[in-house]
Order: structure tokens, then sequence, then C-alpha cells
């Protein structure tokens, strides 16, 4: 249970000290107890209440790094169910299976709002050949990125495929109430992050709970493959039960096997890894990550696992649109990233050569930034400055928001050889205006 | 200490409203649990997956690709749409009266919806151009014409709701979509204003807003999760009404379903991408919190209703 900042109040020696840089132990304990402070910084606690106090005020999900190449992903570590209480702190990772559309997916890698899009782990699934187990762990630790082996629980091939992989430190997933012991050993032996997994919610508590015992807290738990429901009720229940009923031994990322469990229907398998994405996947293992499916899940990952807190940005600078140019008048908004994404869209459908300025806003929409005073005359006419943008393009036709039509004459004066021009205030109205303005001159 | 199964137990349900008639009656909402929660609740009504059906031709195409090649008119292509893989209703969207558009008057309108019922039994959602006072227009004239029907329309908002709310909800005894932009005051507000107004929690559906995903799709998300959790948790009866999400006519519009193969061609074929977005989009909706959603393709229909058999 976690603990109340009085019952923590109660452990300390309630002396004010001030050691711990806080005015009084109450002040103190208050801070523990909403994660500020570690309660290691008061000098005066017994070793028996600060092993009392660590365990009971250390987070309810445990983060786990895993090796990926020169890199490493970070797994878990979350504090909330839903988005909206707080944020998100690991995004989900994608696998894909090396049995699968491999190669193919291997060329998906590419940048959106500043985030490389690309899957994460090549996956191994041990089909009852050995060697052909370790010639595929082979093949995916050759692709630079994370690697998971899946055993099957069969420790020999676990063995033999570690040992050929040690380097790229994979995930080593298999273990269960049978052979937990083995397995433990072997990933300790090559310093692995361990999967486990369970026929019941109640068996996989109780391996994890040995596994705990024999000093292993380096876990990632399997949700299994017996069916969809089952597979999302284990997902959903793991992580309910480690953040809302504080029960820590399920305080550990979760490994989704989409791919087995839409038993090879591709469309299935997108819903499935869309699902798990939203439902406490941390893991998602797939055939494939083709085009079609990454454009879709890699865009609705970036947009789940952003900050609530923090809008999503686009980089400042100037986007050419339909082959724009040098004589093609320019548009200007604010790096909001959905005002980036709806305005780009309607620009492109019009079809008219033109360029986007998106100029520094601290990632607001447009009327926000403008009463913010983050876009304003100021900001348009040094952002043309600063981005050159009269060496770089020869047109002097500048288009603003029709939402910030009162900027038009303070930017006139600014911008002394532009022709100051108010656009639409929606941006679905662009299309229309974007044609008659050109076929207008 | 050995792990005790938690079960999360509601004194709340979200509303159950039925649209269509007779066998092919469709009943959405009702669940006192989390979509998909079967663990914790039995769940009423499965979620529901309609198909989306325009009334100007390239738009399905667009969509459906060859789907409904062949087909004469409106009625043809509902009938076809109609017999697909996990479709429960249909959607009629009346595209060509958009007056910045094709501006077709609302009599045709009614006509292509008339001859379009007629060739089905399903339930019909009947969707409008989005110009508020043109779609009153029309909901008034289709909810006269489909009267007995009991469809669904969609959808009122906060600048025309008064006259949808009472033409197709009073006057002829319809259901009544209540649209708002992806905020949960929002989408409470306006059943509040049409509750006043005597359109009650039995006849009203939500759409809370609709993107596609990777297009400010978080704020669909955290929307649908706290209008679910408001109506659960919190017993508010003003967030109670099920929900239905137009995922289709979103998706369809976006680059990534959008951009020929031609200007993108590393990215494959452009129906694929779109099926993909489309389900993504649709089964992340469902897990948030729609108990119905409306798709455009086929394919995408048979996947995410594939789905929602899997899991309950």
């Amino acid at each position: 249970m976690a603990l109340k900042g009085l019952d923590i109040f109660k452990l300390t020696p309630k002396t004010n000290c001030k050691d711990c840089g806080n005015p009084t132990c109450m002040a103190f304990a208050m801070k523990v107890a909403s994660g500020a402070v570690d309660i290691s910084k008061c000098p005066h606690l017994t070793e028996d209440v600060l092993a009392k106090l660590a365990e009971s005020t250390a987070p309810p999900m445990k983060t786990i790094k895993v090796k990926a190449g020169d890199g490493e992903y970070t797994l878990g570590g979350e504090t909330v169910l839903y988005r909206h209480e707080k944020t998100y702190v690991s995004k989900t990772l994608y696998a894909v299976d090396v049995d699968g559309d491999f190669d193919n997916s291997l060329k998906v890698d590419y940048d959106r709002i500043g985030e490389r899009m690309r899957f994460e782990f090549a996956f191994v699934g041990f089909k009852g050949d050995i060697d052909a187990f370790v010639a595929g762990a082979k093949k995916a630790a050759e692709a630079g990125r994370g690697v998971i082996l899946c055993t099957g629980g069969n420790v020999d091939a676990a063995k033999a495929a570690a040992e050929a992989v040690k380097d790229a430190k994979p995930i080593l997933n298999g273990a269960d109430a049978s052979n937990y012991e083995e397995m433990n050993a072997v990933a300790k032996q090559y310093g692995l992050v361990l999967g486990v997994r369970g026929e019941t919610l109640e068996e996989l508590h109780d391996t994890v709970e040995k596994l705990e015992a024999l000093g292993n807290k380096e876990l990632i738990l399997d949700v299994g493959v017996k069916s969809i429901k089952f597979a999302f009720e284990f997902a959903v229940q793991i992580r309910r039960a480690a953040l809302q009923g504080n029960d820590r031994v399920f305080g550990y990322p979760s490994l989704v096997n989409v791919k087995l469990l839409a038993g090879g229907n591709y469309d299935l398998e997108t819903a499935l890894a869309s699902l798990f994405t939203l439902r406490y996947g941390s893991i998602i293992v797939m055939s494939a990550m083709d085009y079609d499916r990454s454009l879709a899940l890699f865009g609705m990952r970036q947009n789940i696992f952003t900050d609530p807190q923090k809008p999503m940005k686009m980089e400042p600078g100037i986007y050419p649109l339909n082959g724009g140019g040098d004589d093609d008048p320019c548009l200007i908004t604010v790096d909001f990233a959905l005002t980036y994404f709806v305005v780009s869209g309607e620009l492109e459908r019009s079809g008219v050569p033109c360029n986007l300025l998106i100029s520094d806003a601290g990632g607001y929409s447009v009327l926000t930034a403008w009463a913010a005073g983050k876009f304003s005359a100021n900001s348009i006419a040094n952002f043309i400055k600063e981005y050159e943008v009269e060496n770089k393009i020869k047109s002097r036709k500048l288009i603003l928001p029709g939402k910030v039509a009162v900027l038009k004459g303070e930017l006139q004066d600014k911008l002394p050889g532009w022709e100051i021009i108010v656009g639409t205030s929606e941006a679905v109205a662009l299309v229309k205006f974007l044609k008659e303005f050109v076929k207008n001159g | 200490m050995p792990f005790k199964k938690p079960v999360q137990k509601f004194n709340a349900a979200i509303n159950e409203v039925a649209i269509g008639t007779g066998e092919n009656e469709v009943k959405l909402g009702g669940q006192n649990c989390y979509p998909f929660y079967v663990f914790d609740s039995e769940i009423a009504n499965a979620p529901k997956v309609g198909i989306e059906i325009s009334d100007i031709e390239d738009v399905n195409k667009a969509a459906a690709g060859d789907f409904y090649d062949g087909c004469a008119d409106v009625a043809d292509a509902v009938k076809k749409a109609a017999a697909a893989e996990g479709v429960d209703f249909i959607c009629i969207r009346l595209d060509g009266a958009d007056p910045n558009g094709e501006n077709r008057s609302v009599e045709q309108c009614v006509e292509t919806v008339k001859k379009a019922a007629g060739v089905t039994d399903k339930p019909l959602v009947i969707a409008g151009c989005k110009n508020n006072e043109k779609d009153a227009q029309i909901f008034d004239k289709v909810s006269d014409a489909l009267q007995g029907r009991n469809i669904l329309v969609l959808s009122a908002r906060e600048e025309n709701y008064k006259n949808v709310a009472a033409s197709a909800g009073l006057a002829y005894g319809q259901k009544v979509g209540a649209e708002s932009a992806v905020d949960v005051n929002l989408a409470k507000q306006l059943n509040v204003l049409m509750n006043q107004m005597g359109v009650g929690a039995q006849s009203v559906i939500m759409n809370t807003g609709a993107a596609a995903a990777g297009y400010g799709f978080e704020y669909v998300i955290s929307t649908l999760e706290r209008v679910k959790g408001a109506a659960l948790t919190q017993n508010d009866a003003m967030l109670q009404p099920p929900i239905i999400t137009p995922v289709g006519n979103e998706t369809w519009n976006v680059k990534e379903a959008m951009a020929s193969d031609e200007d993108m061609p590393g990215w494959g074929d452009r129906i694929k991408r779109g099926v993909a977005m489309e389900i993504a989009t649709a089964a992340a909706c469902l897990a948030a919190g729609s108990d119905a959603v409306i798709l455009k393709n086929p394919k995408s229909a048979a996947a995410v209703s594939a789905m929602i058999k899997e899991l309950i």
C-alpha cells in the first residue's frame, strides 16, 4: 500500500532539524508521499524504517531499460491509467517477427514531428529447431535494434540463442511456473531482461513473486496467446492491479504478440495493435510494420503518448508545398502540430504551389499564441529576418491567418516591401481562397 | 501474497438507445463497465459497426475502391454495403447537399434517402453535409419521410440543435446525434440543452468528435475516456448517452489515405494505407469508449467487427 503523508510523518524523528532541507518533518513527509523527495534525504532514519519506506514509496510500476543497438529503450514507469490524468511515461514499442515481412519493414524509417519512426525490436520465436532459432536470433541482432527471444519455455534454446547474441542484450522471453529457475539462471548469466508468462493471472503472479524472491526485478510480463479476450484481460488486469490496486508484483511492462493472436489476418492484426497500444501493451509483436500499418500506428502512438501538458510542436521553418518555389506566395502560421497538419493538408488539397512558413509560437494554436504574445507582428517580422525568407523567396506576398487580421497594419509597417494579405479564419476555406487568389493574381 | 482478481463495479450504466426497427434493430450502449472489460461485467450490447455511403460516387470510390463498381445509384450501393460482412447499420452521408459544392436540393436528398431506405431493413443513420442550416432542413424532411424507421440523424450541433431536436427528435420521434468538438464540457452542455427541450436520454446518441490517428487523435481519445469515466464513476446522467464515432469520414481525408501511389511511391497502395488508418483509428476509438463506429471501406468493417467479436 502507498503510504500517506501522515503515515510517513509518524516514522520520522519529528525533531524538525531541517537536515533534509525542509522546514519541518511534516513538510518533508508530505513531499515524500507525493513522490517529490526521496525518503533517503532524511539522515536520521534507521535502516529498518528506510527499508520499509523505500518499498512503499517506490513507484507502482518499475521502469525497465532495454538495450537496442547503440541506444536503449525505456519501458514501464507509468503512474496513471488514462493520459488525461497526468501523462504516460513510456510509449508502446513495436516489434516485428523476423519470420514475417521483416526486410520490408526495415525500410520504414522516417521523421514525423521530430520523432524518428521505425519499429524498435526484432522478434524471434522458437519453433522447435534450436539451430533455426539461433540463426533467427543472429538475423534479429544484425538489424541493430532491440532483440526479443521468445523461447517458448525451452531452456536449451534460450541458452543457445542468448549465447549467440549476448552482446545485443536481448529480452529473454518464456519463463513460466515450470522453468523459472533455469530461465532465471540464463537471464542472470547474460544480464538479460526476463519475460514471464502464466496460464492464469494467479499463476503469473505467483511466478513473478518467486522470481522476485530470487532477486530478479528485471521482468516483462507476457499476456499470452491463448485468445484475444484472454490477452486483453491480462493486459488490463496487470496494469490496473499495479496502478490502482498497488500490487507491485504486477508493476512490470507487458508484451503482447498480436501476430499470433490475429492468426494471419493482417487487418485484424492492425486492429489489435491499435487496441493494445491504447490498452497497456508495452511491447507489441507484429508480423509486419510496412508503410500501410506504420503510417497509422506511429501517428497514433505519437498522439497517445504526447504529454497532455505540452503541445506537439513543428520545427519552425519554410515548408514548400505543391512544388512551391521562389515566386510563389507565402502563408504564415504557428508551430502547433495540429495547426500545421490541418493547414498543410488543405493547402495540398488546393494544389496551388506555395510556401508555408511555420513560426515559433510555443506550440500554441493561432489565437492562443496571439493572446500570449507569441504570434505577433514582431514575432512574424523576426521570423522573416531570422530564417532569411527574403533571400530564399522572391515573392513578397504574405498571407496571414484570418484570425489575426488585426496584425495586418502593424506587420505592414514592419515589413516594408511586402504585401500583407488577410487569409481565411478556418483552414477548410483555404482551398477556395487560394484558387481565387491565384486566379486574380 | 496470492493475486486476487479485482472487479470494478459501477452503480451506473450507459443509456441503451435503439436505432432501426424489428429484427434488424440495433441497440447501442447499456453497459456498466469500461469498453471490452468483460471480466468486470457482462456487456449488454457489443459495439456496432456501420458502413458509410456518400451520395457522391467519387467519394465512395476514393475510400472503397472498386467495391461499388456497377452500382447504379446510392440505393444500389446501400444494398451492396448492407450485405457486407460485419455491417450492423448503414450511414448515408449527403455530401452532395453542400451549398459550397454540388448544392443538391433538399427534395433531391429526400428522394435519394427514401429510395435507399427501400432496399434495406438495416438501421439507417443519415449524415448531413456539415452546413448547419442546410443540415437542419434536410434532417427535418428526411425524418418526416422516414417516420417509423427509427433513424439517427447526424448531427445536431450547438448552432442548429434547436431545429434538429425539435423536428427529428420531438416531431418525428427519430434519434438525434449530438455533435460536439472533442471536449467533455461541450458534450455535456449540448446534452443538457437538448434535454431541456424535451429530447430525453433515450433519444440521444453523442458524437464527441472524431479525428484520424496522428491528427490530434489524443483529444478524441481523452474526450471518450473522460466522458465514459464521468458517466460510470460519477453517474453523470448528462454524459450517459451512447457514443457514435464517424471514423471513416476523417481517416479518408488525411494525407496517408489520399496521397496517390505516384506521389508517394514508397508508401504502397493507397487504399491499403487508408484501410490500415481506418482500422487503427476505429479500434482505438472503440477501446476508449465509442459504442459504434462508422467506416467507409468494407474490409475495415469486417476487421473491426472481427475484433469486437473476439473481445466479447
